[in-house]
């Protein structure tokens, strides 16, 4: 394996030229460009999920080691891809190439290479569905835009699928509805179909299936973690939380991301959970087993993403829980909210979520059971439940990032902006078309957020850092907040490259800030250890 | 979820559409336009000729109407020279419906069978025509 | 390339049928076989298209949300974009259809020093895609003149709105010319713009190129090289009451146009103008944002191969019953 190779510098980044080369696309071959793209999975990973053809392997080789009948794979397995999703059948078939997503994608903008426009990432595929499946393409071949599947293609489709980020935007600009996302799913599962999946979604998917969580944290692990952040905790309130693992008998499960659970800012975002859930005196308990609300199996395969989703409602299950609540996540959200139903429902054992503290009936999640922590903490704020002090926050002047899932996969908007006005005094949104349903993906979602690929990610996150720079700048904006874990790990990164002084939490870490607990002592740091605003001067002692 | 019986519904009003042409005509008998030029004006002409050519006529009359009115009303010229050279004072009351005194039998006849509506008698008095 | 070859085309359309009509005097062929033959394989095309894409089942509940969701009473969820029921779907389903809701939001984006993102209005593609789509209603509502006797109040009423102006005679109708100034605008775009010069096949130009020679020969025929069109409608009704006869003596560009309308019917199917059917279909679209509310079933949901907690236990008791979390089995 190639070692990671350091991003150039900004400046240099920034030269974008938008320009389509000369010669049409299909003439153009691929260029693996060093920083722009994942190794290719280790054999085990697969091996441990029963995936096919695990060998040891890298996109920059000549040969890929596929089976000799990789073809067929690949065209059957669009056939039988077009009968089972009308989304795909449907978009191989009506875009008339209007150019209307082209500049709404965060790669394109951010590389200038055309290929990342949404609708030539689109064609790449269509071209070779025009081919096999449509009679013009078959008659006419390329003067019908139709190609032949060969593998420069497949590698040109390897190397641009893996650079979508199945965020849609360019879904929400389409007059059809056409979601790249759904075109980039489908060759995700072609490419695993052959065993090439990327190195770091394979790896969490693995760590998922057999340790329950994309981190591989085995179950003394989770406890010892969250016990750290339980000792942090008392150093700041001086109260000791004491949360269950693998409780039968209570009455929430909850279920966050693993990044949560392992390194800052998502550890800071679960203190604010766990300082929440004490105060409330809330009956809920974690699970080792189910211990991951993320899914990479989502960036893999259906299949895979049912496989690794199963956990959730089987733990629910086993634990006699009656209902879910899940933590900030953007994917995880896209999956509960969109298919977690569909894939292991009906969740018939379990209760329409209550809030036992409100009473509020979560309507919304009626059928599937499970309520975002938003939509929770907001009802609680909105019925004066918690005592908040958001002076404790004066020093932060927060904007917040709409993720891509929860914003256009499910519409969760208000609520955490409602959490956030109700916990700071300084709230500044960043510019319009770049926030709510527009939003900027953090350039390293579906699994893209590895090391080697650095570069790539900070091109795709051009936009968004360029919209929080303009609020660094016009607000002296210094936060950003968040309800997703990998942004609050990849945002981090985006940001020290592009906006060095803005750093990133998730909305809970700001509550957790803000929350006056019953017999806390007076707070003198917030949850990052950090002097509180006006009680910095007993540092320099 | 298919939705099949939405996308039905959606079939069938597209096929209402696409075929309206020919359900909405059914078991209709559409008589052809035959203009008549049995006046008795024209009957009494030696030579039956109308200001141009019958073909001209047909095609390009309501042009033709639309000059004249220009420059009868808005410029004052009352003389048109034909194409075959004779000069003729340009009239519709005098001398378009002098000859085509029959409305209905004429002009309607073509007009309401291809549904166009000239305007020319918002100002026009339409000739009375004999009841039979 | 892609239009030159698609102009090509058109211009050979254009060859075929005046040599076909006024070389070899194919008028049955022209003014019956060709048009009755294009307008069978459109409505079987279309049918058969979407019985196709019918068939393929909506697997998961995948409405793209651009708004707030219904989530709790009290915060003022968006029932267009975000809609969580079936009003709202057909609201948004309609803003779509009729007024190009997601075009309207179209945004140019541009890179400015410093470095500096900015997003401007770009309202230009959804202003000329509604006034080209509009405006081929309008104009295919209007022919129904010439397939209807009598002809119907509504299309009387379109005819003379559409020429209220009451410039020259026949009197200038607005929507052909809009049509062909919003035709002509998404030709230029597509050639001038490099992004979508770029992503442009053939496919794209040809419709483009039929549409333009439809529209010119049709402004031709009615306002400078006229046609009998009391000939031409004795053929267009027999056709529609399928007693077809050709008339002696149509132009020859009635037989022009007509062959260039039956070649755009005859390729609509097969073409990406099958986004006329294919908008109703969208499942990013026409879902409702209820699926944790309601539950979608996958027709095709499989059982898969899962870790239970069973093996899992198995594989860590030992760590879980050090670490005090309680276990099944001791």
């Amino acid at each position: 394996m190639a070692k990671p190779t350091k991003p150039p510098k900004p400046e240099e980044l920034v030269k974008i030229d938008y320009n389509p080369p000369e010669k049409p696309w299909m003439e153009v071959p691929v260029e693996f460009k060093p920083g722009t793209f994942c190794y290719g999975t280790r054999p085990k990973y697969l091996e441990e999920v029963g995936l096919p053809n695990p060998r040891e392997w890298s996109p920059t080789d000549d040969d890929w080691k596929l089976p000799s009948d990789w073809k067929d794979t690949v065209i059957n397995g669009i056939g039988e891809r077009l009968k089972k999703y009308r989304s795909f059948q449907l978009f191989m078939d009506i875009c008339v190439r209007c150019g209307a997503c082209a500049d709404k994608c965060h790669f394109f903008i951010g590389s200038g290479d055309p290929k990342n426009m949404p609708v030539l990432r689109a064609e790449l595929m269509r071209s070779v569905y025009r081919k096999y499946f449509s009679l013009g393409g078959k008659l006419l071949g390329n003067l019908a835009g139709a190609r032949e599947l060969t593998f420069d293609v497949f590698k040109e489709w390897w190397y641009y699928f893996y650079q979508c980020t199945e965020c849609r935007r360019c879904s929400v600009f389409c007059p059809y509805g056409i979601d790249t996302a759904e075109i980039t799913m489908m060759a995700r599962e072609l490419f695993n179909l052959l065993g090439c999946n990327t190195d770091w979604i394979a790896g969490p998917v693995a760590n998922c299936y057999r340790k329950g969580n994309h981190l591989g944290l085995e179950p003394h692990t989770i406890t010892s973690n969250i016990e750290f952040m339980l000792d942090d905790i008392e150093e700041i309130t001086g109260i000791k939380i004491e949360p269950t693992f693998n409780r039968k008998g209570a009455e929430i499960l909850f279920v966050t991301p693993s990044g949560d659970l392992f390194g800052d800012p998502g550890t800071y975002t679960c203190m604010g959970y766990l300082m929440l859930f004490h105060e409330l005196g809330l009956d809920y308990t974690w699970s080792t087993y189910a211990s991951e609300g993320g899914n990479f199996g989502f960036f893999t395969s259906m299949e895979m993403a049912k496989r690794l989703n199963y956990k959730i409602y089987a733990e629910a299950k086993r634990l006699g829980v009656k209902w879910i609540l899940g933590g900030e996540c953007g994917h995880m959200w896209r999956v509960v909210h969109q298919y977690m139903d569909t894939w292991n429902g009906p969740a018939d054992f379990l209760e329409e979520p209550v809030s036992p503290i409100t009473g509020t009936k979560f309507e919304n999640a009626k059928t599937t059971k499970m309520v975002h922590i938003a939509e929770f903490t907001a009802d609680l704020i909105r019925h004066g439940k918690l005592k908040l002090d958001p002076s404790r926050n004066d020093h932060l002047k927060v904007t917040y990032h709409d993720s891509c899932n929860t914003s256009r996969g499910m519409g969760i908007l208000e609520e955490p902006r409602y959490i956030l006005k109700n916990v700071c005094n300084h709230f500044h949104e960043m510019p319009e078309d770049t926030i709510r349903e527009k939003t900027f993906c953090c350039g390293s979602g579906t699994g893209l957020n590895a090391g080697e690929n650095m570069e790539l990610r900070m091109r795709g996150g051009f936009p968004r850092a360029n919209a929080v720079k303009h609020v660094r700048d016009s607000h002296g904006v210094n936060m950003l907040a968040n309800i997703c874990a990998i942004d609050r790990a990849t945002l981090s990164a985006l940001m020290q490259y592009w906006v060095p002084d803005v750093e990133v939490c998730g909305v809970h870490e700001l509550l957790g800030n803000a929350l006056v607990m019953t017999g806390e002592k007076e707070r003198e740091t917030d949850l990052r250890l950090e002097p509180l605003p006006g009680k910095e001067e007993d540092e320099d002692v | 979820m298919y939705d099949a019986g939405k996308i039905l519904i959606g079939l069938i009003i597209f096929l209402a559409f696409a075929t309206y042409p020919f359900y909405s005509n059914m078991g209709k008998a559409v008589a052809k336009p035959e203009p008549k030029l049995d006046t008795p004006v024209i009957q009494k002409m030696e030579v039956k000729k109308c200001v141009e050519s019958k073909e001209f006529m047909r095609a390009e009359h309501m042009q033709l109407l639309n000059q004249w009115r220009d420059a009868a009303l808005r410029r004052g010229e009352r003389l048109y020279k034909a194409s075959d050279g004779r000069t003729i004072q340009i009239s519709f009351q005098n001398q378009c419906l002098k000859c085509h005194s029959n409305k209905k039998k004429f002009c309607d006849e073509c007009h309401s069978y291809a549904a166009v509506k000239p305007y020319c008698w918002d100002c026009h008095f339409a000739p009375k025509e004999a009841k039979r | 390339m892609g239009a030159l070859l698609s102009f090509f085309v058109v211009i050979v359309l254009v060859l075929i049928a005046l040599v076909g009509v006024k070389g070899a005097g194919l008028y049955a062929l022209f003014g019956i076989v060709i048009p009755y033959a294009a307008v069978t394989t459109f409505i079987l095309g279309v049918i058969l298209r979407v019985i196709k894409w019918s068939r393929s089942p909506v697997p998961f509940h995948i409405p793209t949300t651009c708004g707030q969701e219904k989530s709790l009473p009290w915060i003022k969820y968006n029932k267009l974009e975000s809609p969580a029921g079936t009003l709202g779907v057909i609201g948004r389903m309609a803003l779509e259809v009729l007024f190009f809701r997601s075009l309207f939001r179209n945004l140019k984006t541009e890179l400015r020093d410093g470095p500096k993102l900015v997003y401007g209005s770009n309202k230009w593609l959804w202003l000329a895609g509604l006034a080209f789509h509009w405006s081929f209603l309008i104009v295919l509502i209007r022919h129904l003149r010439f397939f209807t006797h009598p002809v119907p109040a509504f299309v009387n009423m379109i005819d003379s709105l559409d020429g209220f102006l009451q410039i020259g005679s026949p009197h200038l109708l607005m929507t052909g010319v809009v049509l062909l100034l919003a035709v002509t605008y998404l030709f230029l775009r597509r050639v001038f713009i490099p992004q979508v010069r770029y992503i442009s096949l053939p496919a794209d130009y040809l419709p483009l190129f039929l549409i333009i020679g439809i529209a010119t020969s049709g402004i031709l025929m009615r306002y400078f090289y006229k046609v009998d069109i009391i000939k031409v409608k004795e053929l267009t009704l027999g056709l529609a009451t399928l007693n077809p006869e050709v008339p002696a003596g149509i132009g020859v560009i009635f037989y022009v146009h007509l062959f260039l309308i039956s070649s755009l019917f005859a390729y609509f199917p097969f073409s990406k103008l099958m986004h006329m059917g294919g908008v109703f279909l969208s499942p990013t679209r026409n879902l409702a944002n209820n699926s944790r509310m309601k539950r979608h079933v996958n027709p095709w949901n499989y059982p898969v191969k899962v870790h239970t907690y069973e093996e899992y236990e198995e594989e860590f008791r030992d760590k879980m019953k050090n670490a005090g979390i309680p276990v099944e089995k001791e």
